[in-house]
């Protein structure tokens, strides 16, 4: 905690994060980071932008999947058998989904967090999810399509935030 | 001198963030001088929990290392 001098509250810690990519995988790093950020007791905001809007749409965020596709970091299907999926292979229809639920069964055994509860944990302690106003336009999003709790931010109101952030990231 | 724990918290087999998020629920199920001792496998823990302390002023009194597992003992300050 930050030291207090002459008697003022020190500022809390911010944190400003631009989350803008729909994929599972992607959705996870700005949300671990601003659920961490709030139980560190710092002030969190988190603006989603582009496809990352996704993270905070009620019929989409259960649908997050991984790309197979220009991914050659995907690890092989199954840890025992030492064999990667041909990249060429990720183009035929079903393998997002296989990709996708692989992703899932490592995180279920890994005990981590759903997404939603990554969110309830941020909102809980605090933290802002913003809704990027020019992607709900260009995307045809409507407030009710969001979660519920998001409040619509333009790119001037978010930079007011994150110009008084002690740490802020684009994920 | 073993320290009284006025609270347990178990997360083995849990990864970040979770620890230092468990930690900081538990924390306020304890009266302010009170000791939440916690359990973690997360290679990661040991200097996330360092970190949690620092960060929001509570006092981590001892972090012991026994083979895989991790032990924290914290009072809370405020």
């Amino acid at each position: 905690m930050a030291e207090q001098v002459g008697g003022v509250e020190p500022r809390r810690r911010r944190l400003a994060v631009i989350a803008s990519k729909g994929s599972l995988d992607m959705a996870y790093p700005p949300l671990i980071l601003a659920s961490t950020a709030v139980s560190l007791g710092w002030e969190v905001a988190v603006f989603f932008t582009f496809y990352g809007l996704d993270i905070i749409n009620k019929q989409r965020l259960h649908r997050l999947k991984v790309a197979p596709v220009g991914n050659p970091a995907m690890p092989p299907p199954i840890k025992q058998v030492p064999i990667r999926v041909p990249n060429l292979v990720g183009v035929l229809p079903g393998m997002t989904d296989l990709a996708t639920t692989f992703m899932k069964s490592w995180m279920a055994q890994a005990n981590m967090p759903s997404l939603e509860e990554m969110i309830e944990v941020v909102r809980e302690g605090g933290g802002k999810l913003y809704a990027c106003a020019t992607t709900m336009g260009v995307m045809k999003v409507r407030a009710e399509d969001l979660i519920d709790g998001v409040e619509c931010l333009g790119a001037a109101a978010f930079l007011d935030y994150a110009a008084n952030a002690d740490v802020a990231l684009f994920i | 001198m073993a320290l009284k724990v006025d609270k347990l918290l178990d997360c083995s087999g849990l990864l970040c963030p979770l620890p230092v998020i468990r930690t900081n629920k538990a924390i306020k199920e304890v009266n302010v001088g009170q000791i939440l001792e916690v359990w973690a496998t997360d290679p990661g823990a040991p200097k996330d929990l360092e970190a949690w302390a620092r960060q929001t002023g509570h006092e981590l009194l001892e972090s012991v290392t026994e083979g895989s597992k991790f032990i924290f003992r914290i009072r809370r300050t405020h």
